[in-house]
């Protein structure tokens, strides 16, 4: 065994995605000396996948728009279960965010007048999304990985080394945050490359880890999302609010099977695809809910001419937030009007001139002529529900983003919760990672600032180190790739997109089960770049994560966005006003209610009390507000 | 549906490897990707391999299959002919680390050399103005991925290891090109460093890196050529370096 690596910084970002180098970013800038953890390579994080755009109510193509409006839409498609606070902030820091990219050299699409152009989707009352043809998560990685190499070059300048202030340490897996006399003290890891060890003292830590799609069988996301902030987050002593929300995106590829899951991005709905079932109807009209019928158009000749004029006319059906539309298709699909694959058709052939296709959906285009051999300007695109993101994630104080319960640690981005409610609407989380990663840069120099840093001792050192050579200790134990699919089996078929009581018990049994057996899992071969070995610790991150989802879903007795329950049809006022926070107390994962912060008069009077009634008890809806 | 294919993975590390051979199988519709996590799964838990996206976004599982550098998660089985023999091995231009995984650090030095982007002082959040069309030119080279097949399968670092010192290779000739190209930014003689410290005149221009470019950015034809062209009657020329920025102040 190597010796051990030791590092000291003020703080430790761990995740390098958009959330995490915002957060880096402002803590440097704040003259702090920051190490970026990075599980990939630098700049290949999960942010690279998002593609329609980042929601800013910049008001550059509809004048309209303002921070009320984006406020008013985001509560709404988080059926009200979103911490207020987090919403407003984010609604009115989104266009700042958006500028500041574009003065580090981010170069958005433009409109006539030259200004940042900006789309329609999905739930977003006018055209919002700042875009980079469907490659925007890409533009806003690499914007800011630029960004922090030109602050490398700077301190390359100024002291002679460029990793004097901001280091990434790429390909390196971190296993366990340490701390000392009840606060952060700093992490603890190992090189994926050689599987050495590595020890960060740092008294602040952020984790911007991202989701955990992986826990899934069909998903959107990569290897990385595996939960791995989330589970350290809950073993640190922090707290999970709503891990029952899981958003299921409704267009992932269903065909061939390799790619199953694989995102087709709401810019193709935005842009005018159009969703069809084997019959040939444009089946969304069906499934307008309650709630949104003033808003979207219950005729094709009032959604078509929406595209053309949006102040005159109602949105097409096919806009309606997430979480609908993948209902939607799931229902169709079951009725027996799916493909034979198990999907319904996507069409933008028939509506946009093939040039137009290929110019503004470049890498949809793409992605389906090499992957499925479709051309998507000629033939419908065969798509399906796939497990895309959770809105759940470590409760955070919305100005700081630091975690609830745990000085020193601090979470933004898709980890964190409450920002989304019970479902998030397209182009919210782009935003979400840029106003919420500074906002944890920020929080996280202030408790730097004001902190005096613990020192790692020894003994916790020891218990990292053993726990990462615990599995290679064993022999002919547990397999961890098949514990993995077990795993993913249980969540899809249990805990999916469609819920009952009987089942969730039946997965939380399950998932104790494969817990269990995953104590006893033996790695082959040594530490050198060894899959086996990194998903050995990547599977019990899953497994925590698994857990805090099944128990908060069989908690919420009734449906809400990205949690649908078979036995609980139809949102519940009562419901409404409550989040479920998880905990870790050694040994499991405990479930509990906690109230959920009443609006302020402030906000609570941006909307029409009609709109509210909808969502809120009459005694909520007579007190106008909490203050 | 599954048929056999014979794979040919090279297994090893820095001081010595060789081909193994595996018979594993192949469903339709697969790429060379998921038939590698299928012998990882089931054959040899501890294959190295980078991906990530696995949808040809994110430039990770970049390797050479059957000698030519490619994109697992984008490279067909279908593809193949039946009974193909299919070999896997790990960039040649850049040392490995393990298996099909290299060490591309190379690349991040390149990158901390060339000059960041920088905005002109005068120009407050929101306030930049720039016609669709003078993006178009830049955004071109930012749908680069950063897989590093270009640099892997330029010759003039591929079979010349003494050359790497002084070439910064087709992805950062493309990156000085987009700054060069960015209506906004401010720094000057972008073209003329290319040239003189990034080793832009070493290279010949035989399109290697277009063929392989994943993403189809026409790095040759947009980028290198352009800048090779105009090296010499921009390089002195202030009245001309203004004009190509002066479009920022339209609209």
């Amino acid at each position: 065994m190597t010796e051990l690596e030791r590092y000291k910084y003020d703080v430790l970002v761990i995740g390098a995605g958009g959330a995490g180098l915002r957060a880096a970013v402002e803590a440097r800038e704040a003259g702090l000396r920051v190490a970026i953890i990075c599980k990939s390579l630098f700049g290949k994080a999960h942010t690279v996948m998002a593609e329609g755009g980042a929601a800013a109510s910049m008001g550059n193509v509809n004048g309209g728009d303002n921070w009320q409006v984006h406020f008013r839409d985001t509560m709404r498609g988080g059926k009200f279960l979103n911490h207020y606070r987090m919403a407003e902030l984010h609604a009115k820091e989104s266009p700042d965010r958006i500028y500041e990219l574009e003065m580090w050299g981010a170069l958005f699409d433009r409109t006539k007048e030259g200004k940042i152009s900006q789309r329609n989707f999905g739930g977003h009352e006018y055209p919002r999304l700042a875009h980079v043809g469907d490659r925007t998560g890409l533009e806003l990685i690499r914007t800011m990985q630029q960004k922090i190499v030109q602050l490398q070059q700077k301190d390359a300048r100024e002291y002679g080394n460029a990793e004097a202030n901001i280091r990434v340490f790429a390909e390196l897996t971190i296993t366990e945050i340490i701390k000392e006399s009840g606060k952060v003290a700093g992490a603890y890891g190992y090189w994926r490359e050689g599987g050495n060890e590595v020890l960060f003292e740092a008294p602040a830590v952020v984790i911007a880890t991202g989701g955990v799609g992986k826990t899934f069988k069909i998903t959107s996301n990569s290897w990385e999302g595996t939960g791995d902030g989330h589970a350290l987050a809950l073993k640190a002593g922090a707290n999970l609010v709503d891990m029952e929300f899981l958003q299921f995106h409704p267009t992932g590829m269903v065909w061939p099977p390799s790619v199953r899951g694989i995102l087709v991005t709401e810019s193709v709905r935005g842009e005018g695809g159009v969703l069809t079932n084997t019959l040939g109807e444009r089946f969304m009209f069906k499934y307008i809910p309650e709630v949104f019928k003033d808003k979207y158009a219950d005729n094709e000749e009032e959604a078509d001419r929406w595209y053309l004029d949006q102040d005159n006319n109602r949105r097409p059906p096919e806009l309606l937030p997430r979480d609908e539309v993948a209902r939607a298709i799931n229902s169709e699909v079951k009725a027996g009007r799916g493909t034979e694959h198990g999907g319904v058709f996507l069409d933008v052939s028939k509506r946009i001139p093939a040039d137009v296709i290929k110019k503004r959906l470049p890498s949809m285009w793409h992605q389906f002529y090499e992957l499925a051999g479709v051309d998507i300007t000629k033939e419908a695109m065969e798509v399906g529900p796939t497990c895309h993101y959770v809105m759940g994630g470590v409760e955070v104080e919305p100005d700081t983003a630091a975690a609830v319960g745990v000085p020193g640690l601090f979470a933004a981005g898709e980890v964190a919760g409450g920002m989304h409610g019970s479902n998030r609407l397209g182009g919210n989380s782009l935003s979400d990672l840029l106003v919420f990663g500074r906002r944890a840069g920020m929080g996280a120099a202030a408790y730097v600032k004001g902190s005096t840093p613990v020192a790692v001792s020894e003994a916790s050192v020891k218990a990292a180190g053993d726990r990462i050579q615990a599995p290679f200790t064993r022999v002919g134990g547990e397999n961890a790739y098949s514990l993995h699919q077990e795993l993913q089996e249980v969540t899809h078929n249990l805990v999916g997109i469609i819920r009952t009581g009987s089942e969730l018990k039946d997965a939380i049994g399950k998932i104790a089960e494969i817990r269990k057996r995953s104590q006893n899992v033996s790695v082959a071969g040594d530490r050198k770049f060894n899959p086996g070995f990194h998903l050995a610790f990547d599977l019990d991150n899953m497994l925590l994560v698994a857990e805090s989802t099944a128990k908060s879903a069989i908690a919420r007795e009734e449906s809400r966005g990205g949690h649908t329950r078979d036995d609980f049809p139809g949102m519940n006022d009562k419901w409404r006003q409550i989040n479920h926070i998880s905990s870790y107390n050694g040994s499991e994962v405990v479930v509990r209610e906690q109230k959920l912060p009443a609006l302020p008069k402030e906000l609570f009077d941006l909307f029409d009390v009609h709109e509210l009634e909808k969502y809120m008890t009459s005694e909520e809806i007579a007190k106008g507000g909490s203050n | 549906m599954a048929r056999k294919v014979n794979l040919r993975i090279w297994r090893g590390d820095s001081t010595s490897g060789s081909l193994q051979n595996v018979e594993v199988d192949a469903n339709e519709g697969e790429v060379v990707l998921d038939v590698i996590h299928r012998v990882q799964a089931t054959q040899m838990g501890d294959l190295a391999v980078r991906w990530n996206c696995k949808a040809g976004k994110c430039g990770s599982c970049s390797m050479e299959i059957n000698g030519k550098p490619r994109l697992a998660c984008m490279t067909r089985m279908s593809s193949f002919e039946e009974g193909e023999e299919i070999t896997v091995t790990p960039l040649r231009a850049f040392p490995v680390i393990k298996d099909l995984v290299a060490d591309v650090s190379f690349n991040y030095k390149k990158a901390m050399e060339i000059p960041a982007y920088e905005h002109p002082a005068d120009l407050g959040p929101g306030e930049a103005r720039m016609e669709q069309i003078d993006v178009e030119r830049s955004q071109e080279f930012r749908k680069c991925i950063e897989c590093f097949l270009c640099q892997d399968t330029c010759h003039v670092i591929r079979d010349h290891e003494e050359n790497k010192k002084s070439f910064a290779g087709p992805r950062f000739f493309i990156r000085i090109a987009e700054l060069d190209m960015h209506p906004l930014d401010m720094l000057k003689n972008r073209k003329r460093t290319a040239q003189e410290e990034h080793g832009l005149g070493m290279c010949n221009i035989t399109k290697c890196c277009t063929e392989v470019c994943p993403e189809h950015i026409r790095i040759t034809d947009n980028a290198i050529i352009p800048m090779k062209e105009r090296v010499v009657d921009v390089k002195y020329d202030p009245a001309r370096w203004l004009g190509s920025k002066i479009r920022r102040r339209e609209g």
